[in-house]
């Protein structure tokens, strides 16, 4: 299943944040969405995956969602959203008891994913007493459950310590080498665009609207952190931001 | 500079100092039984102060004397014949009071038609002294049980409707929007975001909601009732036989206390995923 984003528009109020953005994200590939803060990025998600409706312009589904797919849009937050309350088998569990599923089934699932994120150890804790990095492979075990289409990636890793980051950025890459999903990315951090990115968004600041689209052809599993070609284009990717950055940093400060 | 050390004892042994602790504090720890020992001195010291005189008789009964009022109650079963009645007024009222407290409440923090509609209602009669309005629940409900159950069951349900309402605003909204994003049902995100997340908030509501039905269950008592704590201190006082009224103002501080340690443990049961 395609997305094609067909001339979104957005303003709260006044202020207008995101202005004619069209956009295409093809099955199977990651599209990363950088620009500076305040720049609507997240909006744009929330849009994406219907939490927020546009002023303007429409998100359309083009093609059937895969088979066992529950959930075809699916979010991964910042703040991970996992159920205080509830176990890690538990707070995976959530999503599947609204769907008709036997229980047999429903335990195959919880226990696959709970492996494939290697969380298996850690089925019967709570979310109190795991660690960040451990509570949005949580997250992303949730996520995987109900076999989306489209996962929505709001900046997953923005909450997590560097060496964390590295660490999900790999098990990232290994998911999706094991079997391609289809992703769009959120994230400030352009280190992290240029490592799972195949394509790049660049937003403007606000109203956001789409500066260039950068595409990079090395497969996931090659890139390295510290690969020359993948600095270049980071280092583009800021050559584009830097101004952008800069004035948008300006800008808040009168709000 | 660059020639000095920057490490070890040598750099300046007789100027060194450990720098003053000044963090701490702020934060709660359980301190067992203090408050019975705080309890316990307290008698000891009206204890002594009557024995020796320092508190006279009629100032303060002796403790001894009240635990002795308090043996003849239980050995005659007049004890039964008051407290039972009393607990059946106090469950059957404030569980009708806290469940369409919390019903309500719920309802007033989901619904904005309900919250437009009911929170001025609910802001009118919170302030309103529910005792007042006795002689009424005594026409509308009888001058039996009914009458105090309905007491007791509205002055819980305010206070509970308030604090519910609060809690139910108080869930943190991005795992609502986590439910809606997995296209949980409208009920399914009530039943298993809302409710468990307005949970603690609930439940310190419920510790004030049953003390003010306690107070309640006392002043219906007092005003029309033959057998009950209420009755019994009334009828104490009005003989001032103040060994029988203490008797029966330590058994409402028990109760105070029971209703307060069961919210406390259904709080260690329910609410262990707290952080």
């Amino acid at each position: 299943m395609d997305l094609h984003l067909d001339r979104l528009s957005h303003r709260y109020g006044a202020v207008e944040v995101l202005s004619d953005i069209s956009l295409t994200i093809p099955q199977g590939r990651i599209v990363c969405i950088v620009g500076p803060s305040g720049c609507g990025k997240s909006t744009l998600l929330r849009m994406i995956g219907g939490l927020e409706r546009p002023d303007a312009g429409a998100v359309l589904q083009q093609g059937d969602a895969p088979d066992g797919c529950l959930n075809p849009l699916t979010f991964v937050f910042q703040d991970f959203a996992l159920l205080p309350w509830r176990t890690v088998a538990g707070n995976v569990e959530l999503v599947l008891e609204d769907h008709p599923l036997p229980r047999d089934r429903r335990d195959r699932i919880v226990a696959d994913v709970l492996a494939r994120t290697k969380l298996s150890d850690f089925r019967d804790a709570l979310p109190k007493q795991l660690s960040g990095g451990m509570k949005q492979r949580v997250a992303i075990a949730r996520a995987l459950a109900v076999n989306p289409a489209v996962m929505l990636m709001d900046e997953p890793l923005s909450a997590l310590d560097a060496q964390t980051r590295e660490l999900l950025m790999d098990d990232l890459i290994a998911l999706w080498t094991r079997a391609p999903f289809t992703a769009v990315y959120v994230t400030h951090n352009l280190a992290e665009a240029v490592r799972l990115g195949h394509r790049i968004v660049v937003l403007s600041r606000r109203p956001g609207r789409i500066r260039e689209v950068v595409s990079i052809d090395t497969p996931l599993a090659a890139r390295r952190a510290g690969d020359p070609a993948l600095e270049a284009h980071q280092a583009r990717l800021w050559q584009l931001m830097r101004d952008e950055a800069e004035a948008a940093d300006k800008e808040l400060g009168d709000v | 500079m660059s020639d000095m050390p920057l490490t070890g004892r040598e750099a300046a042994p007789d100027r060194s100092r450990p720098v003053p602790f000044r963090g701490g504090g702020f934060k709660p720890v359980r301190v067992r039984y203090l408050g019975a020992v705080v309890i316990v001195a307290l008698i000891a010291l009206i204890e002594w102060g009557t024995r020796t005189g320092v508190i006279s008789n009629l100032t303060l009964p002796r403790p001894s004397d009240v635990l002795g009022t308090f043996r003849d109650l239980w050995v005659s079963g007049l004890l039964w014949d008051h407290l039972l009645p009393s607990l059946s007024r106090l469950a059957v009222g404030s569980a009708l009071g806290v469940s369409a407290g919390i019903a309500v409440g719920v309802m007033i923090g989901l619904f904005s038609l309900a919250r437009a509609g009911l929170v001025p209602l609910v802001a009118a009669i919170f302030p309103i002294p529910k005792i007042a309005l006795l002689p009424l629940f005594v026409i509308w409900f009888g001058i039996d049980e009914g009458s105090k159950y309905a007491l007791i069951a509205f002055g819980t349900f305010t206070p509970t409707v308030v604090s519910t309402y609060g809690a139910v605003d108080n869930v943190d909204r991005t795992l609502i929007r986590m439910g809606q994003s997995f296209g949980l049902t409208w009920w399914s995100i009530v039943r298993k975001i809302v409710l468990p997340g307005a949970l603690p908030g609930i439940l310190s509501g419920l510790r004030i909601s049953l003390s003010i039905g306690i107070i309640l269950l006392v002043a219906a008592e007092m005003l029309g009732a033959r057998y009950g704590i209420g009755a019994y201190i009334l009828e104490a006082g009005s003989l001032y036989d103040l060994e029988r009224l203490f008797a029966g103002v330590v058994i409402l501080s028990a109760l105070g206390v029971l209703t307060s340690a069961a919210i406390g443990w259904a709080e260690r049961r329910l609410l262990g995923w707290r952080v």
